[in-house]
């Protein structure tokens, strides 16, 4: 990029050409609800999950003036009906923006918002934008997985992709055969310590405080309330899912034990330049360091999180020690599996997704994204010792995504601080 | 889910369902149970409450009592489907009562299942989220507290302009919420004004304790509840008004209410008797009261007749007798020829209902400005009350234009006509635009008292000539009469139709007879008032002497609204096509050609203005009643006038009848009720002419079944 030389008369500062610092200042989300027609959220339109959850998080920080936000970014992978007519724009109208702030829609399947969080920052940091609004949703009961999808036939012709990477399951099962060591019983094992560890992190209230209550209605049963996660199943054992069916592939590995159910949900963060987050007194739950997206053949996506850890760890200059907390979306157990045995952390590693994940709360795929930051900013809190975390998922049709972050609570951390207690 | 039962009066009841369901309160705050009133439908089909949906909703909330009890539930909140709370009680319910115990039974079971919501032993929510009027806002009422959605479309207890009182709850909890005052506004004032309670408004005088925006209302009204439950918020309730604020009140009302409805109508009296018994009854004594109080109105033909109303206008959306609007023509740009007073409005109204470029025409430049400027002023004045939107009135504004060249009107698809009354004048107006416009342009003629036909009768094509008639003032007149001409095809009839649909007016189709309905029957009042009065009836009697019948203003108020040369013109007009049965008045030439103002300043806002005696003199001096008067028969007191108005109307309705100006009697009801004015409590005017015995003693038959707008014989 170039920059433009200043026209000769005008007296207009020049833009900042220093980079940004960027923080994560907070997100929420909607409770995660079964994508089934008798699931909670069922009834609910998407873009009504996303506008309930964006209320909640600006009635949270009434020191922000509506007007300085700056853009206002939503995923969804299916991008029609309820998910569609650019989400970031009427989401925000929706929700009582005024209409100078604009807004647009994203898609990056599964790192949806993980995308819209570091295509925004990626504003604040030239300095483009001030504050952003970045999240995303995923109503599956509404908008099943590539529905009305029209694959390209050069796909097939030209054996660009199998066609069966297009099921990630399928895929899942692929990544079974190349690490032959991840079998199906550590993938239980983990799936049963994942759902644990969530029921453990609700009764801690280390989940709890980003759920956004959502007014549900039933034409059946009327109006309700949803919240809390409809998903989990905190009583799940390794006997008890060890019979289940493997539906991708006759005597395969990945059962619905193993794997992240269909879910509908949404989520949204607020993100801040570090000194625009000090003049609006907005607390930095997190600094952004690095983020990377790679990708890898489309029949095993799951083992995308690897190359795009590789990349983001070389882009900050750190290596996978430096990393204190991992939130990793669990798509399926076998691909968590198979990212922490390259790196040769055990399956059972206490720095690992500390409140469980997406096989016990859901994965609504564009939304998981800013569940992990979430999460993520939440331990920091609770970890000063832990300077560094990532976040890092899996993506369809063959990419991973990560985003490395550091802890404000850590004595060392480097990033923007208040002005009133700099030197 | 959706489905109807047979009601104990053979009709079918569209049940509103009580849906309960369990919400966890935030920070273990316990649980909630939720009522949803829900009749299955969509929005086009508002909740209503019946004895079927009541007794849904008794059972619902002593299951809810009992679970109260046992500790199981902390609060109970009632909400309904999106945008209704609840429409009220079934009105076609009510209507279709046919004993006295039946309607004492329909006001105890309101009061059985809401006085739940008193005695739930936790404390009960209405989260008001869409309309709630009548019996549905009386279920907010009837909890302890109360929150509502900015955008909830209404609040209110229309119940005294249906001839009924807010009998479930509503008399007695409403002055004690907010106030005897403002008890008046919401029991009285509001319904006789149509207007109910927007959110804020309804929030400010306490009607409601909370108000949260619609994108997250049940959310943000479950956390509301959840701090009123924890003792974080606790909602504002008044003091009781001291006695004498309280007496003086209600003693003030009552006298408005003898000054502007006389004692025409019950309710409005019944509302008031409950509300000066509220501070002092007892809950338990009270709520008999306005069960009482129910079950007489319920049983009154003023109630009947205010439900045969309701439907009737209600209905009048759907044109009977309309032609098949595929024939309508679309319309893109419409002509005014004229820029009087009426054409300025008629052009601005298209403008801003049907969007299109209207032009307007007239003779020189002047009248162009003067009728541009009329346009340009009303939306300025509208866009500064916050009444249009500044883009909506720039809109109107820019496609509004003014010629003097009739040739401009060429490329019009509908030409309205509004230029003055005189046949020779409209003729040549037609004949100039038949030379211009295009084949099937409809050309429409806004006369109120001139022969449609007559004015075609010389065109190529009659056919394209209908009558769409407006009345002043055109914003806020709901009524439009449809004239089908002798010729007028249905392409013309339609196009017609679809006009008046798009400008959110009422049409109703009338053959071409002289004044149609409305001129026809309220110039007739105005005649047989005056003819009375040339006769010898003082000024004074005569002006009162229609007062029994609750029409909106006293006789010459409603000459001086009308204006008294036009009443002239269209009473002199009437008489020429109709005969003497609309009569001659020197008296009344006298004043128009004086210009005399018949009637003194009204004493207070909203009070009528009564005649000003200094016009007796123009008529001769008042004579002693039952004396030979002027004319040689005997001086009418205020009750002679009355019979000699009604007999006249009876006489003529049944010659529009004979003449089918209109296809049935409930026309004519529909056309008096929104062109007049003419009160639900009357039913329009033939429910009224049928129960006082009028029709059956001057035509020798009703002029509707019985039981139809009134309390059916032997059954009451």
């Amino acid at each position: 990029m170039t920059v433009a030389p200043q026209a000769p008369g005008t007296t207009r500062d020049p833009a900042p050409r220093a980079l940004r610092d960027v923080v994560f200042v907070e997100g929420v989300r909607t409770p995660f609800g079964k994508a089934k027609a008798d699931g909670l959220l069922a009834e609910t339109r998407a873009d009504d999950l996303v506008v309930k959850a964006l209320r909640e998080l600006l009635r949270r920080h009434p020191g922000l003036p509506l007007d300085r936000i700056d853009e206002v970014a939503i995923a969804a992978t299916t991008q029609q009906g309820d998910q569609g007519l650019t989400l970031g724009r009427t989401v925000g109208l929706l929700a009582g923006l005024p209409h100078s702030v604009p807004g647009y829609a994203i898609d990056r399947m599964c790192a949806g918002a993980m995308t819209a969080v570091t295509t925004t920052a990626s504003s604040i940091a030239v300095g483009a934008s001030d504050v952003v609004v970045a999240g995303g949703v995923e109503h599956m009961g509404r908008h099943p997985m590539g529905l009305d999808a029209d694959p390209n036939p050069r796909f097939l012709a030209e054996k660009l992709v199998d066609p069966a990477a297009l099921n990630m399951g399928v895929t899942a099962e692929n990544l079974h055969d190349k690490f032959p060591h991840l079998t199906k019983e550590r993938a239980d094992a983990y799936a049963v310590d994942t759902q644990a560890k969530y029921a453990k992190a609700v009764a801690n209230g280390d989940i709890g405080p980003e759920i956004v209550p959502v007014a549900v209605r039933s034409t059946e049963q009327g109006w309700g309330l949803a919240t809390a996660d409809e998903l989990p199943r905190p009583s799940t054992t390794v006997e008890g899912i060890a019979g289940l069916k493997t539906p991708f592939r006759p005597g395969g590995r990945v059962t619905a034990g193993n794997a992240s159910p269909l879910t509908d949900g949404a989520t949204v963060s607020l993100l801040a330049a570090g000194e625009t987050a000090d003049e609006l007194g907005l607390p930095a739950a997190m600094r952004m360091v690095s983020y990377a997206f790679a990708g890898v053949p489309a029949e095993i996506m799951g083992y995308g999180p690897v190359p795009a850890t590789d990349k983001a760890l070389a882009k900050a200059g750190l290596s996978i020690d430096d990393i204190g907390l991992f939130e990793i979306n669990e798509a399926f157990a076998v691909q968590v599996l198979s990212f922490l045995d390259h790196y040769g952390i055990a399956d059972d590693d206490e720095r690992v997704n500390r409140y469980g994940g997406a096989i016990a709360v859901g994965h609504p795929l564009a939304s998981s994204g800013v569940r992990l930051m979430t999460q993520l900013a939440r331990q920091f809190a609770q970890h000063p010792e832990v300077r560094y975390g990532i976040t890092t998922m899996c993506v369809g049709l063959g990419q991973g995504g990560t985003v490395i972050w550091e802890n404000p609570h850590h004595a060392d951390y480097s990033g923007h601080v208040p002005a009133t207690t700099e030197g | 889910m959706a489905e109807t039962t047979q009601t104990s009066q053979g009709r079918t009841e569209r049940v509103t369902h009580s849906l309960v369901r369990d919400v966890a309160l935030p920070d273990g705050g316990g649980t909630l149970a939720l009522v949803t009133l829900d009749n299955g439908l969509d929005h086009t089909k508002p909740s209503t409450l019946g004895p079927e949906g009541l007794a849904e909703l008794t059972a619902a909330l002593r299951a809810l009592q009992q679970r109260a009890a046992a500790g199981e539930i902390v609060g109970v909140g009632v909400t309904g489907k999106p945008y209704f709370l609840a429409a009220g009680a079934d009105l076609l319910g009510v209507g279709a009562v046919t004993s006295r115990e039946q309607a004492l039974e329909l006001g105890r079971s309101g009061h059985t299942a809401y006085e739940l919501l008193h005695t739930m032993g936790v404390p009960t929510f209405a989260f008001v989220n869409g309309l709630a009027l009548g019996g549905g806002l009386e279920v907010a009422l009837n909890c302890d507290y109360r929150s509502v959605a900015s955008d909830a479309a209404a609040l209110g207890l229309p119940e005294t302009g249906l001839g009924l009182v807010p009998g479930w709850g509503g008399a007695y909890l409403v002055p004690r919420l907010v106030g005897i005052e403002k008890a008046v506004d919401v029991l009285l004032t509001r319904p006789a004004a149509n207007k109910p309670f927007k959110p804020a408004e309804a929030l400010e005088i306490g009607l409601v304790d909370e108000l949260f925006e619609a994108a997250d209302f049940l959310e943000r009204s479950v956390d509301w509840a959840a701090r009123v439950l924890r003792g974080e918020v606790t909602p504002a309730r008044r003091e009781l008004d001291p006695q004498p604020v309280w007496d003086a009140v209600v003693h003030a009302t009552r006298e408005r209410l003898d000054a502007v409805i006389h004692g025409s109508r019950p309710a409005p009296y019944r509302a008031l008797d409950l509300l000066a018994g509220a501070r002092t009854a007892s809950r338990e004594e009270a709520f008999a009261a306005e069960d009482e109080a129910l079950a007489d109105l319920i049983m009154s033909d003023e109630m009947r007749a205010s439900v045969y109303a309701f439907q009737l206008t209600s209905s009048g959306k759907k044109p009977k007798g309309a032609p098949d609007k595929r024939l309508a023509r679309p319309v893109t740009r419409v002509g005014i020829v004229g820029a009087g007073l009426m054409a300025a409005q008629i052009a601005l109204l298209v403008s801003q209902r049907l969007g299109v470029p209207v032009v307007m025409r007239d003779l020189d430049t002047e009248r162009v400005e003067k009728g541009l400027g009329f346009v340009r002023s009303t939306v300025d004045k509208l866009v500064a009350r916050g009444r249009m939107k500044p883009e909506v009135g720039d809109r109107i504004v820019a496609s509004v234009s003014g010629t003097t060249e009739i040739t401009d009107l060429a490329s019009c698809d509908v030409v309205i006509e509004a230029v003055t009354e005189v046949m020779g004048l409209k003729k040549k107006v037609f004949a100039e635009l038949e030379e211009i416009v295009g084949e099937d342009t409809v050309l429409a003629t806004n006369t109120s008292a001139l022969s449609i036909t007559e004015m075609a009768a010389d065109l190529r094509h009659p056919e394209r000539v209908v009558g769409i008639h407006f009345f002043n003032p055109v914003a806020q007149m709901p009524l439009v009469e449809v004239v089908n001409a002798e010729h007028t095809s249905d392409e013309a009839l339609a196009t017609a139709f679809a006009i008046t649909k798009s400008l959110r007016k009422t049409a109703v189709l009338v053959a071409d007879r002289p004044g149609f309905v409305v001129n026809r029957l309220l110039v007739l009042v105005m005649g047989k008032v005056v003819e009375a009065v040339e006769n010898g009836t003082s000024v004074e009697v005569a002006d009162t002497a229609l007062a029994p019948l609750g029409f909106p203003m006293p006789t010459f108020e409603l000459f001086d609204l009308v204006g008294p040369a036009v009443g002239l013109h269209v009473l002199t007009s009437l008489r020429e096509d109709l005969g003497d049965r609309f009569p001659r008045s020197a008296g009344l030439e006298k004043i128009v050609a004086d210009g005399t103002r018949v009637v003194l300043d009204a004493p207070g806002r909203g009070l009528p203005k009564p005649v000003d005696p200094a016009i007796q003199g123009v008529f001769g001096e008042a004579l002693p009643a039952g004396t030979e008067g002027r004319a040689g028969t005997p001086v009418l007191d205020a009750a002679g006038v009355l019979d000699s108005v009604l007999t006249a109307l009876t006489v003529e309705i049944g010659h529009m009848l004979d003449e089918q100006v209109v296809s049935d009697p409930s026309q004519i009801d529909l056309c008096m009720i929104l062109g007049a004015g003419w009160g639900f409590h009357t039913g329009g005017i033939t429910p009224y002419l049928d129960r006082t015995g009028y029709s059956e003693r001057v035509l020798g038959r009703r002029l509707l079944p019985d039981g139809v707008a009134n309390v059916p014989g032997g059954s009451a």
